[in-house]
């Protein structure tokens, strides 16, 4: 069996001799007799090379895709090879939460830089240290506009991700927050409804653009109803678009949070993955989860540390913010590697050819009879197309290819396009797609 | 040191991806961003030099001895690491056909396996993203479990131990509940007769770690979860204390009707400065109806997925922090039934020699034979010589040491809480407590160079108020 215990036979005994104690049972005299365990019903330890082989052979009954058209909330991205090197780091990965600033400068700088970026990112102007993933950083959002006296309800629109939604919907829930879900319409929120779904005392809406069908929302008059109506608005955003598309802050919107995975994290079978969330100033002590500022020591050198912890659950117990403690840290650092190794020019050139593949994908979908754009709305790199034969048949014909296609949605088929899909790769699918369609004739 | 804004310089950066290969798509302009972010322009080698330079100024468990009382600092293992780093892990896309993720289901499905046989539970859902989260997926098993009775409206009390982590009562009220807080006995356990008085037709349950955060095993469990589970409530189980027991005791064998664990605690994962972690909640058979929405299964067709009949929802996207699962996985295999109740004994073990080796100088808040960490009192060490638990942490900085938690639990009201773990050698022990009884020595000789501690470190204390009150929250560009 393994064991990651220095401690020989001898040295154990030595150490149970000197605090009085014969036999390591001892230790357990204190639980009482009915609550001793005798045996656990596992198997025995095993070598690290057994352990090697097991896993490995459990990842090699995964099939990992050479081409991937699929998103819905997670998004196959180049991941720079520095990226890995970097969050590798054993300091980084094996360290904890930066309670002790003075021997823990490199985290919290890391998560001062990382704050910085996703502001830059969304334009807004303060950033926390993130939370676990984009559907509870939707909820968190939400949730910090309830103040249990004036506004006490959400609005949600329909377009949003169906699992944020969810998320969503739980999170209120037991909070006893009542949620309104905007109806669709067009794949669209509809602006109409969402004027008549605020009331009184809604404290937030929430909206994701590009929305879960890829339309960019007209945030414009999403914003202006909401704000006319006394309303905060949160807005969802794919931070890769952020390289090209208006910001939440050009907008006007109050927060803007998001799923970090498409910044450096690989899909990893749903995770890990990052939360991030962006405020106006004015909601900067309403915010969740840790947050680090810039300070100085007693000699006056700039330095970092966790604060406006009166926020949090360590200090506030029952009147915290949130009860968030672990985030997702070595999540933001690898964004934060990513955001630097990419640059401004480099996201935008990743946004610019995920938009461009996406759109030229669609293009050549539309050229096959019975394939069309669901809505003539602008997208940003995913669409939803009709599909004339069964969506399910066709995946299994493009997986048999090595192609993971698009995920079947409300009878049509919801695609999606990254930098990582060459115009060779997307000319395959295409002729595969329409040797499928002839063959299913 | 540089922020890598300051590191930036115009024109510089990598040449990471290709250009574009199909005509580029062009966007309203009404669409555009009028600015382009202010990211840094920089060069590879510059780029990995920051983060050399800051990996430098962060300690650890790599780097150092990391007692730090409740949060397990144990070993990370590499093996887990190169595991969780396979493609076949990393290279899955979560909403892929569930017949090409078989090995990561079963991943999935054999460590939750696992860890329910280690608690004593009967399901496990590996949604929850880190400790508290899972306290709060618990805490919504107990909900849907009084909602479905028609009890919720009573119900609406969660008792919780004065000795409790924060985020227990915070979890309560993210769960709609309101916190009822009882106190200690005089040996650190529940007050058996607060208890009963706290107790009524509108508790909903119990929140308890066990052992506690003082580090004690509280010997009347049984009477404790009989008490809340005749006044009708659950016993929820805060695994944060998890690796002081394993294989010697069972949350389900001690009453408990739902646990969560902490991966990145009492299964090696790594903390990462702070996350990612994972949460997993573990339940007893009649609660597994309202777990997160999906479960995994198997049949004789393989693993898939499906949503419990009463599903509470969901917590998270997806299936919670999946490649933290791979290195517990990973984990629990290598240990295996002995060496799971031998790594827990052993870190009891660790704990029990430290502390007997610091009692003669340093006072113990609960002087009795503690689990896997325990709770010094610098209280009286104060009183003689102005010296706090925040000098002695300091002053350990100077030791290469990462401090035990400071003042937690707030019962004890100058605590640090020292938690060894069963990864830590006989000699970086005594080597710990030399320093500690060196300390002890300075309090009553010297006590200037604690005060002026830490004296080693490249930043002396930071000014904490400063940051508070006018809060600088992200590099300024100017």
């Amino acid at each position: 069996m393994g064991s990651y215990i220095p401690n020989t036979g001898d040295e154990r005994l030595q150490m149970l001799e000197s605090i009085g104690l014969e036999n390591i049972d001892q230790l357990y005299d204190i639980v009482p007799e009915e609550v001793r365990l005798k045996e656990l019903n596992l198997e025995s330890g095993l070598s690290e090379l057994e352990v090697s082989k097991k896993v490995k052979a459990a990842a090699n009954k995964n099939k990992v895709f050479d081409s991937i058209f699929r998103g819905a909330g997670s998004y196959n991205h180049y991941i720079p090879s520095i990226v890995k090197t970097i969050t590798s780091k054993e300091e980084f990965v094996t360290a904890y939460t930066p309670y002790q600033a003075e021997i823990s400068q490199g985290i919290l700088q890391s998560i001062f830089e990382y704050q910085t970026q996703i502001c830059e990112l969304t334009g807004m102007d303060v950033s926390n240290a993130s939370v676990y993933d984009g559907a509870t950083a939707a909820a968190e959002s939400v949730l910090m506009n309830v103040d249990g006296r004036r506004k006490l309800s959400v609005v949600v629109s329909e377009t949003v991700n169906p699992d944020v939604l969810t998320v969503v919907k739980t999170y209120c829930e037991s909070r006893n927050v009542p949620v309104t879900v905007v109806p669709k319409k067009d794949n669209a929120t509809d602006i109409d409804a969402l004027k008549e779904a605020i009331q009184k005392d809604t404290a937030c809406v929430y909206v994701q653009s590009p929305n879960y069908y890829g339309i960019i929302e007209d945030m414009d008059s999403i914003v202006a109803v909401s704000h006319e109506k006394g309303t905060k608005v949160a807005m969802g955003v794919n931070p890769i678009s952020m390289g090209l598309l208006k910001t939440p802050a050009e907008y006007g919107v109050d927060i803007a949070c998001g799923e970090g995975q498409p910044l450096g994290i690989p899909m990893g079978f749903g995770g890990p993955y990052l939360g991030f969330m962006a405020a106006t100033k004015d909601m900067m002590r309403k915010l969740p989860g840790r947050i680090v500022g810039q300070t100085t020591d007693a000699d006056g050198k700039r330095c970092y540390v966790l604060t406006l912890q009166a926020r949090e659950q360590h200090i506030r117990r029952e009147k915290a913010s949130s009860n968030i403690c672990s985030n997702e840290a070595l999540c933001a650092m690898t964004a934060s590697v990513y955001l630097a190794a990419m640059g401004a020019k480099g996201l935008m050139t990743v946004a610019k050819n995920s938009a461009s593949h996406a759109h030229y994908l669609a293009g050549k979908l539309s050229e096959i009879e019975g394939f069309c754009l669901v809505n003539h709305k602008p997208f940003f790199n995913e669409f939803l197309m009709t599909c004339p034969v069964d969506a399910c048949k066709l995946n299994k014909k493009l997986a048999e290819n090595g192609i993971l296609g698009g995920l079947p949605v409300d009878s049509g088929i919801l695609w999606c396009a990254t930098e990582m899909n060459s115009k060779e790769d997307i000319d395959n699918l295409v002729s595969l797609v329409k040797e499928f369609v002839k063959e299913a004739e | 040191m540089e922020l890598l804004f300051e590191r930036s310089r115009e024109g510089r950066g990598q040449t990471i991806l290709p250009q574009c290969d199909v005509p580029e798509y062009e966007f309203d302009s009404a669409l555009l961003r009028e600015k382009a972010p202010r990211l840094p322009e920089i060069s590879e080698i510059d780029l990995g030099r920051h983060y050399t330079e800051l990996a430098g100024e962060t300690h650890g468990v790599n780097n150092g001895f990391y007692p730090l009382g409740s949060c397990t600092m144990k070993y990370n293992p590499r093996i887990n690491e190169e595991l969780s780093a396979l493609n076949g892990f990393t290279g899955l896309h979560p909403l892929q056909p569930q017949c090409t993720a078989q090995g990561a289901l079963q991943v999935i499905y054999e460590t939750q396996k696992m860890i329910c046989e280690i608690t004593g539970m009967d399901d496990m859902t590996m949604q929850p993203a880190a400790g508290a989260h899972g306290e709060y997926t618990g805490l919504l098993l107990i909900r849907n479990y009084h909602k479905e009775r028609g009890e919720l409206q009573k119900r609406t009390k969660i008792i919780v131990p004065d000795s409790a982590h924060g985020t227990n009562p915070a979890s309560a009220v993210m769960a709609g509940f309101k916190v009822v807080s009882v106190p200690s006995n005089e040996f650190g356990g529940v007050d058996l007769e607060a208890l009963k008085a706290a107790v009524g037709d509108d508790t909903a349950g119990l929140m308890l770690t066990n052992p506690n955060t003082l580090g004690l095993f509280d010997p009347n469990i049984l009477e404790i979860t009989k008490i809340i589970h005749d006044a009708g409530g659950l016993c929820y189980y805060d695994g944060a204390n998890l690796n002081a027991v394993m294989g010697h005791a069972r949350p389900g064998d001690m009453g408990f009707d739902c646990v969560h664990v902490n991966l990145h605690k009492t299964f090696s994962t790594p903390h990462g400065g702070g996350g990612p972690g994972a949460g997993p909640v573990g339940c007893k058979a009649f609660l597994k109806d309202y777990l997160p929405s999906p479960q995994v299964k198997k049949d004789e067709n393989g693993y898939s997925l499906f949503v419990p009949e009463k599903t509470m929802g969901k917590v998270r996207d997806f299936y919670g922090n999946f490649l933290v699962v791979v290195r517990a996985y990973a984990y629990i295999l290598t240990l295996g039934k002995e060496g799971i109740p031998e790594a827990s004994a052993n870190a009891v073990l660790n704990a029990n020699y430290m502390m007997n080796k610091l009692k003669g100088s340093y006072t113990i808040a609960y002087d009795t034979q503690c689990m896997h960490e325990f709770v010094m009192d610098i209280g009286p060490l104060k009183s003689e010589t102005g010296i706090s638990a925040m000098d002695v942490a300091k002053r350990l900085l100077d030791c290469g040491i990462h401090p035990p938690t400071m003042y937690f639990p707030l019962i004890v009201h100058e605590a640090l809480m020292i938690e060894p773990t069963e990864t830590e050698s006989k000699e970086t022990l005594d080597k710990a407590c030399e320093f500690f009884l060196n300390i002890y020595k300075e309090a009553k000789e010297n006590p200037e160079v604690l005060h002026s501690a830490p004296n080693n470190c490249t930043i002396g204390r930071p000014d904490d108020v400063l940051a508070a009150r006018n809060p600088v929250l992200k590099y300024s560009f100017e």
